[in-house]
């Protein structure tokens, strides 16, 4: 069997494994545990847009907020018709779940599309401006949509986000992307990343390439969000905005881009790193910055790229 | 009639203030091509610099107005160039996307170190200009809009003999055509740079004011929807294009507070972003920037 499957079967594996004593774990520890799982979906779908396309989208939170949004609506306005007073099963949750979980990932992916036709077009800083642009506006949208809650944000989500589902998706996500990129179709994202004249000069469809890595990693960040939404049980607006897309792109580029196992260490770092500094908490948010500023003077290939002698975008 | 023309006179004043935070985006695009995201932090200090300075000048004078004013610029401009000098230039010959990371990492540096030094509570900006409401016809007009406007207008005056009719203004319009070509014809390109910084950040200061002024309350994350728009003007009037920063910052100041007097008031934040997109799709170069072709 191929190395990925072995892998997605391990974490599987893990998965259940984990599952099963989780009633015996630290509660915080399977919190901070669940946060890092998230966010390590979050980094590496980003990381196939602007890691390996290099495409640099800064609106990742906008489809994770999506995501977040339509599995919640599942599970807030389908869960009670469909699973009566007393709630249902534990596969009868499970299932929903996952459902609402799929809804939330195509949901996301479909705003990816309809973002990303139009603004593919563009490069670099214009199309980062672009997709943080829409990363707003759908911000703003879901402020002023009162049926999901409006600017307070949507309340109840049951709570069936376990470590289970949580590292299940990771290892989908990481899956998808390293088979995918691996695969004889996914050699055009690199191309499209290493020099997209000559790509299209022998006869790639670079936009084309560009849209899949797009709606790919908005179909993850999809399903990130709606672990998250019931992970938290309540979901406002503001917690998508556009710091949370510059720390999922802090993830990828500390990572090194292009570079799936460095961009799931940056994220496990990043996430434990305020839980660490927690202690001196006025300090943390000035630690953090200063330490992606002394990263980028000092390694700008990313922390843990390792790989190239020199900086490679 | 009256309630449009009040309107076009307070989306004028809010135009007036992303005007100009959009040059010392513009400006700084032009020479070094990256967009500042410490920008709109800087214009951030700016208004705190005045809030500090304007406690030891008597309030509601015209003299002691003109020293905060001045005072804060001259604090930005340092600041800007101690930036550029210490984080930016090193990464100067790295990989864009680097040098924006860092951008964003000097943005949240400002902003939470803002948070421990002024504290995170909003405060109010004293009024440091003398202030008088104007009656014409059924219009009101406050000395504050009208000294934004004033001093907007000055300052991009003098932006525009600085950048036309200087030796260091000629250097930094060679600059950003062709640093290369600038530098073999004697310029020399850090001083241009570390001037542009400082000229951009004394603007963004002069704007954190008289957004402080018209709006009289500061925090240190007053700068981030400010900034995003203002840099939106800039892309609307065509980056790099000092008159087209004016101009797109007008635009959008215009159009959101008419929005905003509107039924749709709720999505005025989202408008700036919907006319970025639509001017980047259909003219990416802006309303008078020059289209020019990629060559391989």
């Amino acid at each position: 069997m191929p190395r990925p499957h072995l892998y997605l079967l391990a974490t599987l594996a893990c998965a259940f494994g984990l599952s099963h004593f989780s009633g015996r774990m630290d509660p915080y520890f399977l919190d901070v545990l669940t946060g890092v799982g998230i966010n390590i979906i979050l980094a590496v779908s980003l990381n196939l847009v602007n890691g390996y396309t290099g495409q640099f989208s800064l609106g990742h939170a906008g489809f994770m907020s999506v995501g977040a949004y339509m599995a919640a609506a599942v599970s807030v306005f389908l869960g009670p018709r469909l699973l009566g007073e007393s709630g249902g099963t534990a596969l009868q949750q499970g299932s929903l779940f996952l459902a609402a979980l799929i809804t939330g990932g195509c949901a996301a992916a479909l705003a990816g599309l309809a973002v990303g036709v139009p603004s593919l077009r563009l490069k670099g800083d214009y199309l980062a401006l672009v997709t943080l642009g829409f990363g707003e506006i759908i911000r703003v949208i879901f402020q002023n949509f009162e049926p999901l809650g409006g600017a307070l944000g949507l309340n109840g989500i049951p709570a069936y986000t376990t470590i289970f589902w949580v590292l299940a998706f990771v290892g989908l996500a990481v899956f998808v992307v390293t088979c995918l990129v691996n695969s004889t179709y996914g050699r055009g994202f690199l191309a499209t990343h290493d020099d997209e004249i000559a790509s299209e000069a022998v006869g790639l469809n670079t936009t084309r390439y560009k849209i899949v890595a797009f709606v790919i990693g908005a179909f993850f960040a999809g399903t990130a969000g709606g672990l998250y939404g019931h992970f938290k049980m309540t979901i406002t607006p503001t917690g998508f905005d556009f710091t949370k897309s510059i720390e999922i792109v802090v993830m990828v580029i500390l990572g090194g881009m292009g570079n799936t196992l460095g961009v799931i260490l940056a994220a496990i770092l990043l996430t434990l790193l305020p839980e660490l500094l927690r202690p001196i908490a006025e300090y943390r948010m000035i630690i953090y910055s200063l330490m992606l500023i002394v990263l980028m003077l000092a390694r700008p290939q990313g922390l843990f790229n390792f790989k190239f002698g020199k900086a490679k975008l | 009639m009256s309630e449009f023309l009040q309107q076009l006179l307070n989306g004028l004043s809010l135009g007036a203030i992303y005007a100009l935070i959009a040059l010392g985006y513009t400006m700084v695009y032009g020479v070094l091509r990256f967009i500042n995201f410490a920008h709109s932090d800087v214009f951030m200090v700016g208004a705190f610099i005045g809030y500090y300075l304007g406690k030891l000048v008597p309030e509601g004078t015209l003299w002691g107005g003109m020293l905060v004013l001045s005072g804060a610029m001259i604090g930005c401009a340092l600041l800007g160039m101690f930036i550029e000098r210490v984080v930016y230039r090193p990464l100067r010959h790295g990989p864009t996307l680097n040098v924006l990371i860092t951008a964003i990492g000097v943005s949240l540096l400002l902003e939470y170190t803002g948070q421990i030094v002024f504290g995170a509570a909003p405060r109010t900006f004293p009024q440091i200009f003398p202030t008088a409401n104007y009656h014409v016809g059924s219009l009101t007009i406050s000395s504050n809009q009208l000294f934004v406007i004033g001093v907007a207008i000055l300052l991009m005056i003098a932006l525009q003999l600085i950048v036309f009719k200087t030796k260091i203004g000629t250097a930094m319009r060679a600059v950003s055509l062709n640093p290369k070509a600038a530098q073999l014809v004697g310029v020399n390109n850090n001083v241009v740079i570390s001037f542009t910084f400082g000229l951009g950040s004394a603007l963004a200061a002069a704007g954190g004011i008289l957004y402080a002024m018209n709006y009289p309350s500061i925090d240190p994350l007053m700068g981030v929807m400010p900034g995003l728009k203002a840099f939106v003007a800039a892309i609307l009037g065509g980056i790099g294009n000092i008159p087209g920063a004016a101009l797109g910052g007008l635009l959008l100041g215009t159009v959101e507070t008419f929005i905003g007097g509107s039924q749709f008031s709720t999505y005025k934040d989202a408008i700036a972003f919907a006319i970025l997109i639509v001017i980047l799709l259909f003219k990416p170069a802006g309303l008078l920037g020059k289209f020019t072709i990629e060559k391989v």
